[in-house]
């Protein structure tokens, strides 16, 4: 048995470290180390608490508005304040701008490359990949960068600027759109359609959000012209739909009103419920202590801890590891497509993927509808008054899964602000039972080492990280 | 120009900022003015080893690279340490890779407000994290490198500082390096390029209108000036976020919300809520910083009395309740 230690590993967001134990050059354990300290709840421990809005953005430059949305949420739950019919539509608009960007640059810029690597030269699909993917200077970057840009000029209108807006508030957003700007906004998201079905899907959104089971997405791609179609091509013949499997249980907050929150293991749906999350801090470098609620939760660093390897910590739902993401939102939602990719050979590589580009053809329609729906003229931000004690909690997804904020005030100021960030879930070290994170789960049993395939960079990007937030 | 790029203390989000430079794709924008990075931690495919390597030589001297960009405050604790950061697969504080790259570089670049000046990790209470800028504490020269660093080109760390950084700073700063160079004369006192922080973000304000009549938002999403109430500080904020767009159309005052100056040293920790204007005596206490107090009060007094009742009306609701008045030929007065 040998150990080895992976890092830096970068086109992940922040900085990330792997150990691993290799024996005969498998995966026997792993160990996910989130090198960096951020801090941020003590940042945010004493402010005013409308504070939090410009603060928690800057936790992630990444899933910054998915932050201002769970502060904003929390605050108004503390406040009984319900935003406007305008408002929840722009709330949704800003947050799902903000998810599938972030979705179309997980898959184009940090994903994909990886596929370009000399170690996969001779396979049938290698040269056309390499000429497409390759880091910076592969072909699909000088269009790709260029429909972000102009998909976030919705940002542009709805929420001043991205990343860090302060326009989403507990009562809405602060700017209202107007008729003539809804048009500006249509026109928008159907450039954005252009190239989604154009170069990605190479088939119009609604014909890509029927596809219904794993077999009838290889034999729509066969074939086809298009990114997604080349991504599974390659990881049919790489086999990446049996690589990655963690525990299969699968955690969602629910999104947008079009996906349901819930809770998927062992084939069963079951109902969220936010009072059995704990967080344990048994392997992070972090005063010990019994797993508390986040409502309850403390930050209190001990750097020297033995036996801890990590600044993240472990949070559980009842008492088990979960996975979080599109994956386990689309499962939760009962989409047939993922449900067959979980029940054929559990979460994988591939299923991952499929699950994000997925939400790319489900959401972009749903946009369109909440833009004609919105009625210039009408309120964006309903006002309300701070309570002097109050706790809150906000919970929303971000594009890489479940983020969930708990606060309380005491005298006008914040006393108390906990942060639960969707890789927080998914890269969580051992708890005190000795359970692995998610991650941890699923490299055990993959090829590392010398002259080993990029097999552990596939897993682990898979999971499209935010270490900034991990460890906020 | 090759660029190495890390990143310790911060959100990543100038990178996810520099991404959105237009029209063109950054990646050829930067290719044709003779820029490649040589390695960056979002983008470049070299992972690990591979890229351990690559900062090693560099290090060492035995790899030629022009500038260094860094994204985050530098984390110093605990105690000194760096162990808030060490880089992964090297475990190295970040802080140390810094020191011995940035002797190696012609230019240095702190990327974003955190790496300028500390940013919000320097904020926490007593701040444990022992945070601060490349070359700065907050206002105070110092920092990681010290207040007498200077890079092989001659010249102190350039701080592209903001939260986030607008593309077209770090583009076109970069751009300026490689093209002809940076010189003391392009940077103001707290080291920011004059090509952005030359402005005030006041300049091109589409609530200009408002201000001239001190008509202001009293709540938020109202239309009016943000000054008065809402904390807005975009009179003493030096960048040119209302003449060079954000996001194609957007800036944070026409998205609707106050100029929290997050292109100034300390910005983090303001004094008082970031959404509410300090007043003494009903006077906002933040007010431009190139004009007497008296004069603006005087100002103010005069244009307040002055207020159509367009704008006056307009300014607390969101959208606007009375039109401007059209000219007919032939029927004016």
């Amino acid at each position: 048995m040998s150990r080895i230690v992976v890092g830096p590993f970068n086109r992940v967001e922040g900085d990330l470290e792997v150990s691993l134990d290799l024996d005969q050059g498998r995966v026997q354990a792993a160990y996910v180390n989130s090198p960096l300290f951020r801090g941020f709840e003590q940042i945010l421990v004493g402010r005013a608490p409308l504070d939090a809005l410009a603060i928690v953005p800057r936790i992630c430059g990444i899933c910054s508005v998915a932050q201002s949305a769970a502060a904003a949420e929390a605050l108004g739950d503390a406040m009984g304040l319900t935003p406007t019919v305008n408002g929840k539509l722009s709330r949704n608009l800003i947050t799902a701008t903000e998810n599938l960007a972030d979705h179309l640059t997980h898959f184009y810029l940090f994903f994909m490359p990886d596929f370009a690597r000399p170690a996969y030269a001779g396979r049938p699909w290698h040269a056309a990949v390499a000429g497409r993917f390759t880091a910076v200077s592969g072909e699909a970057a000088a269009e790709v960068l260029p429909a972000r840009a102009g998909f976030l000029r919705l940002m542009g209108f709805l929420a001043g600027r991205w990343p860090h807006t302060l326009a989403i508030q507990p009562g809405g957003s602060t700017r209202a759109i107007t008729a003539g700007e809804r048009i500006r906004l249509l026109a928008q998201l159907r450039e954005f359609r252009s190239f989604l079905e154009r170069r990605l899907f190479g088939d119009t959104l609604a014909a890509v959000g029927q596809l219904a089971s794993k077999d009838a997405l290889l034999a729509w791609a066969d074939g086809r012209a298009a990114d997604f179609p080349a991504f599974l091509q390659a990881a049919a013949d790489l086999g990446l739909d049996r690589l990655g499997r963690s525990a299969d249980a699968f955690l969602s907050h629910g999104a947008y009103g079009l996906f349901p929150a819930g809770t998927w293991q062992a084939g069963a749906a079951a109902a969220f419920d936010p009072v059995v999350i704990a967080e344990d801090t048994t392997s992070a470098w972090l005063a010990e202590g019994q797993p508390r609620h986040p409502a309850r939760g403390e930050t209190l660093v001990y750097a020297d801890k033995p036996g801890a390897y990590t600044w993240c910590k472990a949070p559980r739902y009842a008492g088990q590891p979960v996975e979080v993401g599109a994956l386990a939102r689309q499962v939760v939602a009962g989409h047939p497509l993922l449900l067959d990719f979980v029940r054929q050979d559990g979460g994988s590589v591939m299923a991952r993927v499929v699950a994000r580009l997925l939400e790319l053809a489900l959401v972009l329609p749903a946009m369109e509808n909440w833009v004609q729906a919105l009625q210039p003229g009408e309120p964006f931000c309903a006002q309300g008054d701070m309570p002097d004690d109050a706790t809150g909690a906000g919970l929303v997804e971000a594009a890489r899964g479940s983020l969930g904020h708990w606060l309380s005030i005491k005298r006008g100021r914040i006393e108390r602000y906990q942060i639960i960030a969707p890789t927080t879930w998914n890269f969580s070290p051992r708890d005190a039972a000795g359970t692995p994170g998610p991650l941890e789960q699923a490299l055990v049993g993959l090829p590392a080492g010398d002259g080993a395939p990029p097999t552990v960079q596939h897993v682990v990007r898979s999971f499209d990280p935010c270490m900034v937030c991990t460890v906020h | 120009m090759k660029v190495l790029w890390l990143q310790s203390g911060g959100c990543g989000g100038c990178t996810q900022s520099m991404l959105c430079s237009e029209p063109r794709s950054l990646f050829d924008e930067l290719r044709d003015a003779g820029i490649e990075f040589l390695w960056h931690p979002a983008l470049s495919v070299d992972s690990g080893q591979e890229a351990l390597t690559i900062l090693e030589e560099c290090a060492e001297g035995r790899l030629a690279f022009d500038a260094l960009c860094i994204e985050g405050a530098m984390l110093r604790g605990p105690n000194g340490t760096g162990k808030f950061h060490l880089m992964a697969g090297s475990g190295r504080p970040l802080t140390e890779w810094v020191e011995r790259l940035a002797r190696h570089a012609k230019w240095v670049f702190a990327i974003g407000s955190c790496t300028a000046y500390g940013g919000f990790s320097a904020n926490t209470p007593g701040n444990p994290l022992e945070a601060c800028g490349l070359q700065f504490d907050e206002q105070t020269p110092g920092g990681l490198l010290g207040a007498g660093f200077q890079s092989g080109g001659g010249l102190p760390v350039v701080n592209i500082a903001g939260c986030p950084t607008h593309p077209g700073w770090v583009v076109d700063t970069l751009e300026k390096a490689a093209l002809e160079g940076v010189t003391g004369a392009d940077l103001d006192e707290f080291g920011r390029p004059l090509l952005y922080a030359g402005e005030l973000v006041h300049h091109g304000c589409a609530r200009n209108e408002f201000y001239e009549f001190k008509a202001s938002a009293e709540k938020q999403s109202d239309l009016g000036c943000l000054m008065e109430n809402l904390g807005c500080k975009g009179t003493q904020a030096h960048a040119d976020c209302n003449l060079r767009p954000w996001n194609g159309s957007g800036s944070c005052l026409r998205g609707g919300f106050a100029c929290i100056a997050c292109t100034e040293p300390g910005f983090e920790s303001p004094g008082h809520a970031f959404q509410e204007t300090p007043k003494l005596a009903g006077i906002p206490i933040g007010l431009p910083t190139d004009m007497p107090k008296a004069w603006f009060v005087a100002l103010a007094a005069l244009s307040k009395s002055a207020t159509p009742k367009r704008v006056r009306n307009n300014a607390v609701v969101d959208h606007p309740v009375v039109m401007p008045a059209i000219r007919k030929k032939g029927g004016g007065k």
